[in-house]
């Protein structure tokens, strides 16, 4: 085999790897990873998939699609039948009209469809506000795609709800898109109507694009207020990112879908086409079955993690560690400022001393210090275990 | 979807795992010990709920168990109720339904050995007034009970972490 001369011998004077992908951070707790990984008999409620495995009636269908050979690529917005499903769910729940044939793309997780979405509207220096602390995907999506990620910082004080005073001070001529997650990973943070119809003043006002990750949707324990691309003048700039990772319990499925106006999911479908082609049919087969006919499995796990949710932040707020009634989402986001460390410190001296795994608040930006998330998607047995632990580890340091 | 009542939260979380401690309910459903406790002594003072009991995989090596279908003489005025009722006495009865289609109880029976069954079917449940004939099939294996499977599924090890 020939081996080209100059990569081998003469190191290239040009960066292998381009400056805009070298400066992305790996994730900023790699080493608290591979310390979690070479422990035993580690409580883990650093999890953010659901413990739940997806409902048989999912498994059986996607089995059946094998079985009947429907092993091909499917149409590259995905199969119709999905999508007719999609709008059809959106419409009972939101009240918003979307059409299956061109405003709703089927993608590879919500993961894929953020990441396609904030390509189709980004130009290089284009200013995007996202609120942190949030999920990870989002600061590195907008810089792959050459735009400046703009963090918005929230507060305990206001439950992790953006405030638009916040936003009034990073919005420039130049910003063009507000990235929205509510609930919110990983502060469990929900908006209200109130709350929606503020951020939607704004950007209405400031001519906004509002790409709203409402993966955490139905699993929600406040009452249900519409999507904020519902609301007067939100249509044509929001697109929804919604899938079945999260209420379905289908992580492993990689199946999720945006709505939106048509022109943003046309472009949207031009990157997906040239760079995934579709969604795996498959998952696409068992995500039709969870639409269908999976709304009371679906309930139930809501439920589930409502109680754990309760049991959770009980136990937390009696050892001192405040933390708020998350509305939404499987995680709760206590304070552990009372105990002088810092939220890795925290995280790394409760894993060695009693092997709980809870994640430094810090991993989610630089305002998520001074916390650590909590999952509770987890067994109640674990939950319940954790926080004897955790009880004994405060005492031990004179903490509680 | 409508939603749960207390009393119907309550019912759930005891069906799924009687031995829960009362504590445990009340954070789940955000009450007080007090009322928790006060609520599950109404389900049982209303006799909604009826008793506690263990599920037990397969115990078929030192038991054997017994679907028995009835046919059954219904009676003026009581119908079917008085004859079931009847056969409810006996302590090898553990289950009864009344059942549509050819035959019209569908009792689960237990006793020490096949012929111990055989011979309560025989000397004892086909000649109580009103039984007109019984069919028996000796249960073989259970696989699941109560919604519970009772083979576990093999457990998929998650990550440990994940953002
Ligand atoms: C806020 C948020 N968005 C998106 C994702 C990714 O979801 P998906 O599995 O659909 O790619 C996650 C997963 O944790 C998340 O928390």
């Amino acid at each position: 085999m020939s081996v080209s001369r100059s990569r081998c011998k003469t190191p290239s004077p040009r960066p292998r790897v381009a400056p805009h992908i070298a400066v992305l951070p790996k994730s900023g707790i790699r080493d608290f990873f591979e310390l979690v990984n070479t422990m035993e008999g580690v409580i883990s409620l650093g999890i953010g998939e659901p413990d739940f495995v997806a409902p048989w009636k999912i498994r059986e269908a996607t089995i059946y699609s094998l079985q009947r050979g429907f092993t091909h690529y499917t149409s590259n917005l995905g199969d119709l039948k999905l999508r007719k499903a999609i709008c059809r769910y959106f419409q009972n729940r939101f009240g918003g009209i979307y059409s299956p044939e061109t405003e709703c793309i089927v993608t590879v997780g919500v993961s894929e469809g953020l990441d396609i979405a904030i390509r189709a509207v980004t130009s290089p220096g284009d200013e995007v506000l996202y609120h942190e602390p949030c999920y990870v995907s989002y600061a590195p999506a907008v810089s792959m795609s050459h735009g400046v990620p703009v963090p918005v910082l929230t507060k305990a004080e206001n439950d992790f709800v953006v405030q638009v005073e916040d936003l009034e001070k990073a919005v420039t001529p130049k910003t063009k898109l507000l990235l929205l997650n509510y609930p919110n990973n990983p502060t469990g943070a929900g908006m209200t109507l109130e709350d929606k119809k503020k951020i939607a003043d704004f950007a209405i006002r400031h001519d906004l694009l509002v790409f709203s990750d409402e993966i955490y949707d139905e699993l929600s324990y406040i009452p249900r207020s519409p999507s904020i691309a519902t609301l007067p003048g939100m249509r044509e700039r929001t697109v929804v990112f919604n899938g079945f990772s999260k209420a379905y319990a289908m992580t492993g499925f990689r199946i999720a879908y945006a709505v939106g106006p048509h022109d943003l999911v046309d472009a949207m479908m031009k990157i997906h086409q040239y760079s995934m082609l579709c969604a795996p049919g498959l998952s696409q087969f068992g995500a039709i079955e969870a639409l269908n006919s999976c709304d009371e499995e679906r309930e139930a796990m809501r439920e589930e993690y409502e109680q754990r949710r309760n049991v959770i932040v009980k136990g937390f707020n009696s050892m001192g560690l405040h933390c708020f009634l998350p509305r939404g989402a499987f995680y709760v986001f206590p304070c552990i400022q009372s105990t002088g460390m810092s939220s890795m410190e925290f995280a790394t001296q409760l894993l060695q001393e009693e092997k709980v795994a809870v994640i430094p608040g810090s991993a989610f930006g630089a305002s998520g210090e001074g916390f650590v998330r909590c999952s509770y998607a987890t067994a109640m047995e674990e939950i319940q275990e954790a926080l004897v632990r955790l009880r004994r580890f405060l005492k031990k340091k004179g903490l509680h | 979807m409508a939603q749960k009542t207390q009393q119907e939260r309550i019912l759930a979380l005891l069906k799924r795992n009687a031995r829960i401690s009362t504590q445990e309910i009340a954070d789940r459903l955000n009450l007080t010990p007090a009322k928790a406790e006060a609520a599950i002594k109404k389900l049982e003072e209303e006799g909604i709920v009826r008793g506690y009991t263990a599920l037990i995989a397969n115990d078929t090596e030192t038991i054997t168990r017994a679907i028995i279908e009835v046919q059954i003489q219904p009676e003026r005025d009581t119908g079917f109720d008085k004859v079931a009722q009847q056969i409810c006495k006996f302590d090898e009865v553990v289950s009864a339904y009344l059942i549509s289609g050819r035959y019209d109880l569908h009792l689960e029976v237990v006793g020490k050995s096949l012929q111990e069954v055989a011979h309560f079917v025989a000397s004892k449940l086909s000649t109580q007034p009103g039984v007109k004939s019984c069919s028996t099939l000796f249960l073989l294996k259970k696989y699941k009970e109560s919604g519970i499977e009772l083979e576990k599924e093999e457990k998929y090890e998650r990550l440990k972490i994940s953002l």
